[in-house]
């Protein structure tokens, strides 16, 4: 055991940063063997088939994976660039994948030993602003503490600058964040994560923030053809299917909901689906008295999905600030 | 007089490594840490200073470590001791305490002996770091 007798010096240096030792440094390495034994081809995989469409997001995360297990590699050769920075961005609308997509990053970094523990911790304006004087320093930390060997998700983290309030308390925990991200680059990876306009505002105001930042990842709004594919993926992990009159019927539904405001992909096609599964089970109960079988309770009809009220062509209110805009 | 109080304080100091290897055990077994300091280090006075409030809903030792680096550079001259709880339903107790930083001097207890009714001996352990100088300057820095 080493001598250790003065702990209040400067604490020792992390040793786990320390580069694999340059006594046996190999000749020759084998990427194939390397990608298989991190791990996340089988990541990247359930990225592709879970994920439908998103086609510029799963190159930009391929394009990452294959960064860090190239620079795992050369690591080892002893050709280190330095740590690489890996805090990023996820601009998109909502409901376009970018919290799922966060969570598969978290997992890719952590097999290919960026993150040593891999969890994400999610948290907005609220959890790291305080509400008076001094309250934000602590709050902030608290958060960035828990964050630690995971990865620290800002949803929305453009509300941190407030321009029109000098005297707001984002601002403060902006800089400790910036401290954090700068000097735990090791500790920590944050992503941002917000609409593509007023993110990019945000690093306007906030080059610091903007030059730390090394991956930019923009997140397209789904197809039409996207967003039903989605719906069917939804439906069978539920154990539900349209009957195919349904299906069609929900087609026209989506194209319409599209053009609505507060239009928000697939957590809107997640909110109707769940409004249809209402529907088909308030028929199924008044249907009652007959025999059921399996199917009945899995099947969606025609009408359960054309009694929303956007096939109302009464319905054209467009100031509606729900997400569909009736009841179910 | 070196002070042997908590968990491992007949071993040599553990090294920052070996204090992080510790306190990942304690999160993997969901404890929360917390950090203490003071300079009367009594065995009978159970309540240290505390340095922050304990670290609930960590993953990782690094944000310990973090609280652990800044306390030593404000109290670098005390002792400082990490307590890990255990929330448990039913244990609610601390389950693992260990001293992480000591003063560089540490000048130890003198036993005090007094006389009682009869021929009864009390005994006290007076430390000489407190008899001598006020709260804060007890261990030179």
């Amino acid at each position: 055991m080493s001598e250790h007798t003065d702990t209040s010096a400067t604490p020792a240096p992390d040793a786990r940063v320390d580069p694999v030792g340059s006594a046996s440094e190999p000749v020759t390495i084998d990427l194939e063997r390397e990608y298989a034994d991190a791990g996340i081809a089988e990541i990247l995989d359930s990225l592709d088939s879970d994920l439908v469409g998103l086609e510029p997001v799963k190159r930009n995360v391929r394009q990452i994976a294959a960064l860090l297990l190239v620079e795992r590699v050369r690591e080892r050769m002893g050709l280190s660039a330095g740590a690489p920075s890996l805090h990023m961005c996820f601009t998109g609308n909502p409901g376009t994948g970018k919290t799922t997509v966060a969570m598969r990053m978290a997992e890719i970094l952590h097999r290919l030993g960026y993150c040593r523990k891999g969890h994400v911790v999610a948290v907005t304006r609220d959890d790291l602003v305080g509400q008076y004087i001094g309250h934000t320093a602590p709050k902030t930390k608290e958060v960035l503490k828990r964050a630690m060997g995971g990865v620290l998700f800002i949803d929305e983290a453009y509300y941190l600058h407030r321009p029109e309030n000098e005297k707001d308390y984002g601002q403060e925990a902006i800089e400790i964040l910036l401290q954090v991200m700068e000097n735990q680059r090791d500790d920590l990876v944050v992503i941002l994560a917000g609409y593509e306009d007023r993110m990019n505002s945000f690093f306007e105001s906030n080059p610091g923030m903007a030059s730390r930042i090394a991956h930019h990842v923009s997140f397209p709004d789904y197809s039409g053809e996207e967003l039903f594919e989605i719906a069917e993926k939804m439906l069978a992990e539920w154990n539900y299917r349209f009957a195919p009159e349904a299906a069609a019927a929900f087609r026209q539904y989506l194209e319409i909901r599209r053009n609505r405001p507060h239009f928000a992909n697939a957590r809107s096609v997640r909110n109707a689906l769940d409004r249809i599964r209402l529907r088909q089970a308030l028929r199924l109960f008044e249907e009652r008295g007959r025999e059921l079988t399996a199917d009945d309770l899995q099947t969606i009809h025609e009408p359960e999905v054309r009694a929303s009220r956007l096939f109302d062509p009464e319905c054209d209110d467009t100031t509606d600030t729900t997400d569909e805009g009736g009841t179910p | 007089m070196r002070i042997t109080q908590g968990a491992f304080s007949f071993l040599p100091d553990l090294t920052d490594d070996e204090i992080r290897a510790q306190l990942e055990y304690c999160l993997d077994n969901k404890w929360a840490v917390s950090v203490e300091h003071t300079d009367d280090p009594h065995p009978r006075n159970t309540y240290w200073e505390m340095w922050g409030q304990p670290m609930f809903d960590l993953h990782d030792a690094a944000g310990i470590m973090g609280e652990l680096a800044e306390c030593r550079e404000a109290h670098g001259n005390e002792y400082i001791r990490v307590t890990a709880f255990d929330s448990t339903h039913g244990v609610e107790s601390v389950a693992l305490s260990f001293i992480v930083n000591r003063p560089a001097e540490e000048p130890g207890f003198r036993l005090d002996r007094e006389e009682g009714p009869g021929r009864t001996q009390r005994y006290s352990m007076v430390s000489y770091a407190v008899d001598r100088n006020p709260a804060g300057e007890r261990y030179p820095t």
